[in-house]
């Protein structure tokens, strides 16, 4: 560790050789390439779910449709939640390349709180659904949209969870080599979870609720 | 909009000075950057919304395909401004590993809908109706015949 964090400044002093480049570049790109992949196999699953729903999103069995259930305003909402905590951790990202711990930290908890926001509106959409006989025992639809939708649920509580460890390191040790390197990881996974929500509303909300 | 190009342009400024601590991250986007990704991202979010909240085409089908075609540029957009994707970036080995997954998600859907909606062609009530009524009498009283 006191090797990466004293490397730059010899490297101001001293003329840049190849062998300090590949000493500096391998670790960190090796955990951002290591974890695009992860990113990548966990796309994988989301394609399953995409493509169980794609399969099942019509198979009513007597209960109601997408039509019926879904509450477009809500979804808006939310989409637009997320949309805002992309950005939002953008800045973050943003001033952590400045080195201003507090501001970071302030973005960070914006982008946390409407994360959190965005949890909330969606378990209330499922108690309301589950509250109405409409849980994911009903249909084939309801079924593969709550594994879609609540997976991608369960990443962005994770995400959250992950975002406040990151703060409180972030508090503890400052901007260090492997706090960027963490929230350069955080940063993929919660711009990925925004990627992964586009296909959700297009295709399960929007496309649900045409006849 | 003043305020914020002062804003791209302090933070480029800044980069360059902090250059030699993070000559790897020249990939990370900047304030201008960002904002230009996020309103892009808005547009391309408000336009299916209003397209199916404002029942702007009659027919579904037309609906579908606009909004399956916007979203697949919104996710690009979101690729390129937030993701920080390209074909440089770890020396194009994320893009290689993306293109591998986009061809594993298009075989796995596409092959999906085709052998289902197959499956479902073939399990229509109408498709069957000639066989089913008869082979499943049928059962019961071979069985009695002897």
């Amino acid at each position: 560790m006191s090797n990466t964090t004293t490397s730059p400044v010899g490297a101001l002093n001293a003329a840049p050789s190849s062998r300090y480049y590949v000493k500096e570049h391998h670790p960190e790109n090796g955990t951002l390439l290591g974890f695009w992949i992860y990113l990548m196999s966990d796309c994988l699953i989301f394609a399953c779910l995409f493509a169980t729903y794609a399969v099942l999103g019509r198979n009513y069995a007597g209960g109601p449709s997408g039509a019926q259930v879904f509450e477009l305003p809500v979804v808006a909402l939310n989409t637009s939640l997320l949309l805002l905590s992309s950005i939002t951790y953008g800045f973050a990202m943003l001033e952590m390349q400045k080195k201003q711990v507090r501001n970071t930290m302030l973005w960070l908890a914006v982008t946390g709180i409407l994360g959190a926001c965005f949890i909330g509106f969606e378990l209330s959409e499922f108690a309301h659904l589950i509250a109405e006989g409409n849980g994911p025992q009903r249909s084939g639809f309801l079924t593969s949209f709550f594994s879609l939708v609540g997976t991608h649920g369960l990443h962005v509580t994770f995400g959250i969870v992950w975002l406040i460890t990151l703060m409180f390191q972030l508090g503890k040790h400052g901007v260090t080599p492997e706090n960027k390197r963490r929230l350069m990881c955080l940063s993929m996974f919660w711009h990925f979870l925004d990627v992964v929500w586009i296909g959700v509303f297009t295709f399960v909300y929007l496309m649900g609720v045409l006849p | 909009m003043s305020a914020h190009q002062d804003h791209s342009a302090h933070g480029a400024d800044h980069h360059d000075q902090d250059h030699h601590d993070d000559h790897m991250h020249a990939d990370h986007g900047t304030f201008k950057s960002y904002v230009i990704g996020f309103l892009l991202a808005v547009i391309l979010t408000v336009i299916p919304f209003w397209l199916v909240m404002g029942h702007v085409f009659s027919k579904s089908s037309t609906t579908g395909i606009v909004l399956l075609a916007l979203a697949a540029v919104q996710v690009v957009v979101h690729m390129i401004y937030f993701l920080h994707m390209n074909t440089k970036s770890e020396g194009g080995w994320s893009m290689l590993a993306l293109i591998f997954t986009g061809m594993m998600v298009f075989i796995m859907l596409s092959g999906s809908l085709w052998v289902m909606y197959h499956l479902n062609h073939n399990m229509m009530p109408g498709v069957m109706s000639e066989t089913v009524p008869e082979s499943i009498p049928a059962l019961p009283d071979s069985n009695k015949m002897p």
